[in-house]
């Protein structure tokens, strides 16, 4: 039987940066808030302390903080001609669970987005015509939110995270050694950025000598001590190269436990609740309004909580599905191009270059998850495009996240996977090599797309999530060009020899690229085109709300949590100021 | 809905696949003082899931993945075998992180694994169709028993695909796993019984489980001095 809870003013789906964000902004302001996160508590000292974090085998590869997929995971497709099949074993992203999520387990690279990447369609159709974006089938747009709108959250977001790094943009003034192509900043990085180890510096030689614009990535990972507007104490980070894809042990790394949590759960008008699992949102006979939502706990019994107002914080894939199962908004159909939710999906177009010296101790062991000198001259629109055929850009990085022996050894080009050729290589080259890495954009196309599964259904029984997906043209033409840029970088550095990992072939779910998935509850300035306005606010049932980068229309060629913590931001902020003084719909359809 | 989801969560727990029990949390942040979340390591020298025959297999395969030679240890002087073994009798063999459940089918490449066998299962299915494979094209030997380069031969048609095996096993989805595994157990913590006297580690200039490396951040090209450290302390204080 469902046990019905007393009412309260907000639930929030999941408890990831999204979550805890968005608890912290509501809990100011006095409402009561119950957070329902369907994985376990998680903290520094009892989950990954400095004693047993650098473990690669138990993190990485037996996926100790990752989800379980062994009960719940979602199929996969590359078009729709195709059977889509469970994803039975994480790949390709890395899905977080229990508190704090994946922000637990991330690098920490903290990224803007470019002014013009909030206006894709518009800006590229100004500058290179309309055939630029609808070309390939694109189906980009606009995100009805502009960078200036949500300049002053990126800002929160940096002061929250304690961010290390160096403005290349103040208040429209150029700043020597930061980024010139960023958008205009109203303040410097809260602390100072990284000492960058030899690698990124070689990288940032090589790239200043071809005329580039290097800089030192902007980083969650804090180059000194800080305290934040909360009142949370961080550390200073030891480089100990055990940071993506696992937990800090030394409270340097910026995460919800190491900067909302320790705030937010001493709040007594704040509750959090886990192994807690969301099925449904539930809707008023009408459809018009949620009125809470169902869940069953680890015990097995299923619960009604009623809400005021509903967060979807689930991140984007659960998110889409929680709006699908609950019958809110109508599914996206590909062949028609009718229907809201699922539409644009988009993810992240990674290529690298390997460089090998032979004269030259990189020691790449010494590492953190955001440690890079990187260039941003061909991300977005920082160069001119015409007659390149395509749209987007990467940044490109030289960057050294660790050595972790089973997943970083890289050999040269035409070593086999195994042998005495195998580890003759391993031995030569470990200390002496590192990786240019190139992070693409995505752009959003008619056939790629979120949808429920016909086949598949989870321990519940509920239907599985279906991506179906792959890159275009537009994503391989960039990505080509882009890995050229990288590749000169590499040569400049002199080394021995490179090896280019080019972005070919389908998208596979096997191996790592990154959890940057996008797309699917996507964001616009009406409900003929998105599933939320700029506030996040679901059209037509507007006491839920959708987080994360589900909002994206498509991805930029940065890591989305800057801007999905700034929309977080800029979503409470409209929350606060209007919607609670007047419950409904804060833009007119 | 309702009562089958909560019976098919309580089911997932009692099989050890999901974490621990519902928790509410109000007003404060929870501390529960000794609750680590210490690794699983393993002790001992004894042999748990293998049977002598899949050992003999293991042992003469890896051997050829990684073998020994003067620039550093071979699979099997590190260990590969025994940490094979007990990963395969504990969770990581039963699939505890692998979504199991039908309707299977082959699917494409990009589509990964899709094999209804859990970890240890495929490993159990497949050594004895290799056999069967190798016995019927070199005279009714044992892998163990053939020449090196024939070994390579055979493990070469597992990687590609080339070999058909009997028993609903693909062999290239098993010769990537236990590629996978065995590099798994060559280079990872010691407590979980492979890369024994961290020497595969000390190979290729890797320092262990070090957390500190501040002081060396800018000393650009110099060579870390530090011998292999691993969760048990360095190959001197381990016991024997
Ligand atoms: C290895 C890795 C490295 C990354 N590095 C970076 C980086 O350097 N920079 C960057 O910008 N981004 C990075 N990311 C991405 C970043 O982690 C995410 O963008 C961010 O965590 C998203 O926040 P979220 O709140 O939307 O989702 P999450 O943080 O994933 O939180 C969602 C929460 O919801 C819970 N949940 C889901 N469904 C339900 C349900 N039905 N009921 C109850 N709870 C539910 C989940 O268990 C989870 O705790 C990285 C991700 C990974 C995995
Ligand atoms: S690299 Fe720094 S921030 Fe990252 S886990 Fe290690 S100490 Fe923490």
């Amino acid at each position: 039987m469902t046990v019905t809870l007393k009412p309260v003013d907000a639930v929030l789906v999941g408890f990831g940066w999204t979550g805890a964000i968005m608890g912290q902004q509501l809990c100011d302001e006095g409402l009561s808030v119950v957070a329902l996160e369907r994985g376990p508590w998680r903290d520094t000292a009892a989950d990954f302390a400095t004693g047993f974090a650098q473990d690669e085998l138990r993190y990485m590869w037996r996926h100790h903080l990752f989800q379980n997929v062994s009960y719940d995971t979602l199929t996969i497709r590359n078009n729709t001609s195709q059977q889509a099949l469970p994803m039975r074993h994480l790949g390709s992203f890395l899905l977080g669970t229990g508190v704090g999520s994946g922000g637990v387990h991330w690098n920490g690279q903290i990224w803007r987005f470019l002014p013009s990447d909030f206006l894709t369609k518009s800006h590229n159709q100004q500058r290179y015509g309309r055939n630029a974006v609808t070309d390939y089938d694109l189906t980009v747009q606009d995100w009805g939110v502009t960078y200036d709108e949500l300049e002053p959250h990126y800002d929160t977001f940096d002061k929250l995270c304690g961010t290390s790094g160096k403005a290349g943009n103040l208040r429209g003034q150029i700043q020597p050694g930061g980024n010139p192509f960023e958008g205009p900043r109203s303040n410097e990085y809260p602390t100072p950025a990284m000492a960058q180890t030899y690698a990124p510096t070689l990288f940032g030689q090589a790239a200043a000598s071809l005329g580039r614009h290097p800089f030192p990535h902007p980083t969650g990972n804090l180059s000194q001590p800080y305290v934040n507007p909360l009142g949370a104490q961080l550390g200073e980070c030891t480089y100990c190269g055990f940071c993506e894809k696992f937990g800090c042990g030394n409270y340097s790394k910026a995460s919800p436990q190491t900067t909302v949590l320790p705030y937010l759960m001493a709040k007594p008008n704040f509750t959090l609740k886990t192994e807690c699992e969301v099925l449904k949102v539930e809707l008023t006979a009408d459809r018009k309004r949620a009125t809470g939502v169902t869940y069953v706990d680890s015990a097995g019994q299923e619960y009604f909580q009623p809400a005021e107002m509903v967060i979807l914080s689930a991140y984007i894939l659960q998110n889409v599905r929680l709006l699908l199962l609950s019958g809110i908004g109508e599914p996206y159909d590909p062949s028609t191009g009718k229907g809201q939710v699922g539409r644009n999906y988009a993810y992240q177009t990674m290529s690298s270059v390997n460089v090998f010296f032979d004269d030259k101790i990189l020691n790449p062991f010494i590492g953190a998850g955001a440690l890079a000198t990187v260039i941003d001259d061909f991300n977005g629109d920082n160069f001119d495009h015409s007659g390149l055929g395509f749209i987007g850009g990467a940044y490109v990085a030289g960057m050294v996240t660790g050595g972790r022996p089973i997943e970083m050894i890289y050999t040269p080009q035409g070593t086999p996977a195994w042998g005495l050729e195998w580890k003759h290589a391993a031995a030569r080259n470990y200390l002496r090599s590192f990786s240019i890495s190139v992070h693409g954009s995505c752009m959003s196309h008619r056939g790629n797309y979120l949808d429920l599964d016909p086949t598949y259904r989870d321990t519940f029984g509920r239907p599985m999530l279906r991506m179906t997906f792959d890159f275009t043209d537009n994503e391989h033409k960039m990505s080509d060009y882009l890995t050229d840029r990288a590749a000169e970088v590499a040569k400049a550095m002199n080394p021995r020899e490179i090896k280019l990992n080019r972005r070919t072939g389908s998208w596979s779910v096997v191996p790592y690229q990154t959890t940057h998935n996008t797309g699917g509850a996507i964001m616009g300035d009406n409900p003929g085109n998105s599933v939320v306005n700029k506030y996040l606010q679901v059209w037509g049932v507007p006491n839920v709300f959708s987080m994360g980068a589900g909002a994206f229309p498509q991805n930029a060629g940065y890591n989305p949590t800057g801007t999905v913590a700034a929309l977080t931001y800029h979503a409470a902020a409209a929350i606060k100021s209007q919607y609670l003084k007047a419950p409904g719909a804060l833009v007119q359809a | 809905m309702a009562g089958t989801a909560g019976a098919a969560v309580a089911a997932a727990r009692h099989d050890g696949m999901l974490g621990g029990p519902p928790q509410t949390f109000t007003g404060a942040v929870p501390w529960q003082e000794g609750a680590a979340d210490a690794p699983p390591g393993v002790s001992g020298t004894d042999f748990i899931f293998f049977t002598s025959a899949e050992r003999a297999f293991i042992e003469a395969a890896v051997d050829r993945l990684i073998p020994p030679d003067p620039v550093g240890p071979g699979a099997v002087e590190a260990g590969v075998p025994f940490f094979l073994d007990h990963q395969l009798a504990g969770q990581f063999g039963q699939g505890q992180h692998y979504f199991l459940a039908g309707p299977w089918s082959k699917g494409t490449p990009q589509q990964g694994y899709q094999s209804r066998f859990s970890p240890a299962q495929l490993y159990r299915a497949a050594i004895p169709a290799i056999e069967k494979y190798v016995a019927a094209t070199f005279n009714g030997a044992a892998f163990s028993k053939l020449a090196a380069a024939d070994q390579d031969k055979v493990l070469k048609g597992l990687e590609s695909g080339a070999i058909n095996l009997d028993g609903g096993v693909d062999s290239a989805t098993f010769f990537a796993m236990l590629l996978q595994n065995t590099r798994e157990g060559y280079l990872s913590d010691p407590i979980y019984g492979g890369n024994k006297d961290m020497a595969a580690w000390k190979m290729i200039g890797f320092p262990g489980a070090h957390y500190d490396y501040k002081e060396w951040v800018t000393r650009h090209g110099e060579r870390v001095p530090y011998p292999p450290v691993g969760f048990k302390g360095r190959p001197g204080w381990t016991e024997r």
